[in-house]
């Protein structure tokens, strides 16, 4: 009982790495960048919700559609300004780019709204299921009903809408694509507004478990969500999913038996293993290079 | 340096690039000691200033190995703070140890940045064995994830020695030590209370140091074989290059002198936290190494002073700084990579060299 | 034929098979020392597959490939350039980075013996092997009219000096047979003439055997002492020149039916 009350909570935990981690494989399966910024796109996210809730005084679903309107034109707009002059340059040079638009979101925060901690309001019902000896929080429950609701709708998105079939056209080969009169540098944008706009409902599920908001609270989570997107096979949207899910229950796992002190290292040095045993992540593909 | 020997009749061996590149570095290092400690002595430096002298020339040494990494072997590294940690508490650990014994601190320095350098070496060869297995980004979050298992471990370790020697373990209450006996590492808390006998002269003789190798190596057949796997892996494999010894010296290598200069940094401060090399330092290292050119040590130099010294001149404008560093680092990405702006530097140059070449005919 | 001659590579009943396809079906093949043979077939014949196998880029599905009296079953792609073959590519495969001279001397790898320690404290035996090295590179870059551009980016040069440049580099590296893949793709007529003659003077004196993968049949018909002919991954003709040209099945193989 008590294991499946760990596992339970590890899902929750991982619902919400693999909700970010559809923004980090998606931009890397179109854009062919590790968007280092991703992180940082949360914690906008949680203030324009914190603000929201409690400034404001939205109601929940309010609040969170604002938090994802802000993010979605946010991820739009940095990809226009920071990334699409760099789309012939090095991997390198769009990295530290990235780079630098994290620490210019990082610092903006802070002289917005003062390094100092808030408290995030308690706006996702605190109540908990029981079913025998078994306790699990609704939060959780909800967590990872969001994700499994975003992934599937992700997954029709991609499969049959039209957008959806040109990003994975993209993201097999961009000349081709633009050859086939796909507009590339719109689907970039749609691609850098579904990972914004899922990163800030990530954002209010992440504060709703850990409630405290500050300038730099993406930066861990993030580096987390983007091992799990390889974890998964970086690029694959169902890998995202699986590395998120199995990422969080991993994490959750090496707190209660093994170290809560150790459990990030158990989580990269587990992420190492998968990566020497399937060199491109559980579910990606592997290019070979033709001779 | 070497990618500018385009054109020439003439042939240029390998030695005389070499020596044109290494002595712009050594000549730069060596003149801004000079005038460095110049001005030290004249009280012309900040009490702010001094205190930076120390760091700076750690980062410089940390990334002169970085760019043998990403520059010359062409594989994104994003764990070298990792290995600035393991030297730094290496360092730190057996100055601490040796401070009773060995009085004379020039001596316990040496001797603590080899064994610092060491043991991050031996990290970097134990981590090497499965990184270098890997390729591109997949080798780049490995050696990511590395970076924070270092760390994690180091906030964990707590390390003791006594009469009974030392005294080791990952739980704080176990690591239990006899009357006398003293901490070297407290866990979070990391190293305190360690004697500050890095020097600015010693910073400067690793940079030296650190260049001597790197150059010796890149002009040499490992130096060779490693830009070929870097190139063109097949073709290199079918001239003879076993690929991942190749790599793995360049790792071990950088390895290394990321540690001299964590153990360096270690011996600067009275305390050190683990949390010192995370992530963000690893990034910072790398924003040097890119700003100052894949593969140009002398570039790596200054961009490295220039962006450490950066937020501190940008000190007046207070809270905005970091912002301003951010927008700073942005705006030399999207210039450096504007193809408008690249043009304008060709011909920029060009046209230098061309009047240069015409006044120096005109003087023959 | 070549009764006397020693035999080199010997290829035995080699095939490949790349998920339910076959690739290469059955193929024999032999080089003897000293030989200048040909590999034609139409495109699609997988004739650069060959290639992919005998330096193991490709492990081949079946069959032996002995060379030098060696079983390279169990060697890797390393080995089979130690062994001593060497090979250019279809898509050229340069240093690109590194100068026309780095090239070359790359190819010397393994025939430089000094440690990386004394590489760092320039040893003299460092310094004599590098001086050494050095000097055959510049004779080789002699050899293959590339002295002029020695000091040039790789990557900058010409289309046809690429293709020069790639034979240097596998000719340091010492082999006993090298191979061409499509040596004279892009070149004009006169660069072509040119290349046939650098071939034979390879072979002359440099003692290797050579095996070629060609589409242009003045180069293969002037330089090749015999041919194998390739059609849909097996063999479908082999001997001189004058007996291919002859033959009334490669006639159809390159013209349709």
């Amino acid at each position: 009982m008590e294991f499946l009350s760990y596992l339970i909570n590890g899902l929750g935990l991982g619902s919400v790495y693999a909700i970010i981690a559809l923004g980090y494989t998606m931009v890397y399966g179109i854009a062919k960048m590790l968007n280092f910024a991703h992180g940082d796109v949360i914690m906008i996210g949680a203030y324009v919700a914190f603000f929201a809730l409690t400034g404001l005084g939205l109601p929940l679903i309010p609040a969170v559609l604002l938090a994802m309107l802000v993010c979605t034109a946010m991820g739009v707009i940095i990809e226009r300004l920071a990334y699409k002059p760099l789309r012939q340059a090095s991997s390198l040079a769009v990295l530290i780019t990235a780079i630098g638009v994290s620490y210019f979101l990082q610092n903006g925060a802070q002289l917005l709204w003062s390094s100092s901690t808030k408290v995030f309001p308690a706006v996702i019902s605190s109540g908990f299921f029981s079913l025998g000896s078994l306790s699990i929080s609704y939060l959780t429950l909800i967590t990872i009903a969001v994700c499994i609701l975003v992934m599937a709708g992700l997954t029709l998105f991609v499969n049959r809408t039209k957008t959806g079939s040109a990003m994975r056209a993209c993201s097999e080969d961009k000349g081709a694509a633009t050859l086939m009169g796909i507009n590339v540098n719109f689907i970039i944008s749609v691609t850098f507004a579904i990972g914004s706009g899922l990163a800030a409902i990530a954002s209010v599920l992440l504060c709703s478990t850990y409630p405290s908001v500050f300038p730099t609270l993406g930066a861990m989570p993030g580096i987390k969500a983007f091992t799990a997107a390889v974890f998964g096979g970086i690029g694959s949207i169902p890998g995202a999913f699986l590395g998120g899910l199995l990422l969080g229950v991993i994490e959750i796992l090496a707190k209660a038996y093994i170290s809560t002190q150790l459990s990030d290292a158990i989580v990269f040095a587990v992420l190492i293993v998968v990566l020497l045993i399937k060199p491109a992540g559980l579910l990606g593909r592997k290019m070979s290079e033709k001779v | 340096m070497r990618t500018e020997n385009t054109t020439g009749k003439t042939a240029i061996s390998l030695f005389d690039a070499a020596h044109r590149g290494r002595t712009a570095s050594f000549a730069l290092v060596i003149l801004l000691y000079a005038v460095l400690r110049a001005m030290q002595a004249g009280g012309g430096l900040s009490s702010l200033f001094t205190s930076l002298l120390v760091p700076v020339t750690c980062y410089i040494v940390a990334a002169i190995g970085l760019n043998l990494n990403v520059g010359v072997s062409g594989e994104l590294n994003l764990g070298q703070a990792g290995f600035m940690s393991v030297g730094a508490f290496t360092a730190v650990c057996v100055s601490g140890r040796l401070a009773a014994t060995l009085p004379v601190p020039a001596l316990r320095l040496v001797i603590a940045i080899i064994l610092g350098a060491a043991a991050a070496a031996l990290f970097g060869f134990l981590i090497g064995i499965p990184v270098l297995k890997l390729q591109g980004d997949y080798l780049a979050i490995v050696t990511l994830a590395f970076g924070q298992i270092i760390k994690s471990l180091i906030t964990n370790m707590y390390l003791g020695f006594d009469a009974n020697g030392f005294q080791f373990s990952f739980v704080e209450n176990k690591c239990k030590l006899e009357p006398g006996g003293k901490m070297l590492l407290n866990g979070p808390m990391g190293a305190t209370g360690t004697e500050r006998i890095a020097t600015f002269t010693a910073g400067t003789v690793l940079i030296i140091a650190a260049l001597f190798i790197v150059y010796n190596l890149i002009y040499s057949k490992s130096g060779r074989a490693i830009m070929a796997a870097r190139d063109n892996r097949i073709a290199a494999e079918l001239t003879g290059i076993n690929i991942s010894s190749t790599k793995m010296l360049s790792f071990v290598v950088s390895a290394g002198l990321a540690g001299s200069a964590g153990a360096l940094y270690g011996l600067n401060y009275s305390t050190l936290v683990p949390n010192k090399f995370d992530f963000n330092t690893s990034i910072l290292i790398l924003v040097y190494v890119v700003l100052g050119g894949l593969g140009n040590m002398t570039g790596t130099i200054i961009s490295t002073i220039v962006l450490v010294l950066l937020p501190e001149l940008l000190r007046s404008l207070q809270d905005y700084r970091m912002l301003i560093y951010a927008v700073v680092l942005i705006m030399i990405m999207l210039l450096t990579n504007n193809e408008k702006v690249k043009t304008f530097f060709k011909t920029v140059r060009s046209r230098f060299v061309k009047t240069a070449a015409a006044g120096g005919k005109e003087a023959a | 034929m070549s009764g006397e001659k020693k035999l080199l590579l010997d290829v035995q009943g080699v095939g490949i098979d790349f998920g339910g396809l076959t690739a290469v079906q059955n193929l024999n093949l032999k080089v003897y020392e000293g030989e200048i043979v040909g590999l034609i077939g139409p495109n699609g014949a997988g004739k650069t597959t060959v290639f992919n196998m005998l330096t193991k880029v490709y492990q081949p599905s079946r069959g032996k490939i002995i060379f030098d009296g060696m079983d390279l079953e169990k060697k890797n792609i390393v080995e089979t350039n130690r062994a001593g073959i060497a090979r250019t590519f279809q898509n050229i495969r340069l240093f690109s980075g590194l100068s026309v001279l780095d090239n070359v001397m790359t190819g010397y790898h393994n025939s430089i013996t000094y440690s990386p320690f004394a590489a760092v404290l320039r040893t003299p035996a460092f310094r004599r092997q590098e001086r050494e090295t050095e000097a055959k590179a510049k004779e080789l870059l002699k050899i293959m009219e590339l002295d002029q551009v020695m000091n040039v980016t790789a990557g900058n040069l010409p289309y046809g000096a690429q293709r020069r440049l790639e034979i240097a580099r596998a000719l340091a590296t010492g082999p006993k047979l090298l191979l061409l893949d499509e040596p004279a793709a892009g070149m004009n007529p006169q660069e072509t003439e040119e290349l046939m003659r650098m071939i034979r003077l390879i072979r002359d004196s440099f003692g290797v055997s050579i095996l070629l993968i060609e589409h242009d049949m003045k180069l293969v018909m002037g330089i090749c002492e015999r041919i194998t002919v390739l059609n849909y991954g097996m063999r479908l003709a082999q001997g001189t020149p004058e007996e291919i040209q002859a033959n009334p099945e490669v006639i159809k193989a390159y013209l349709g039916d």
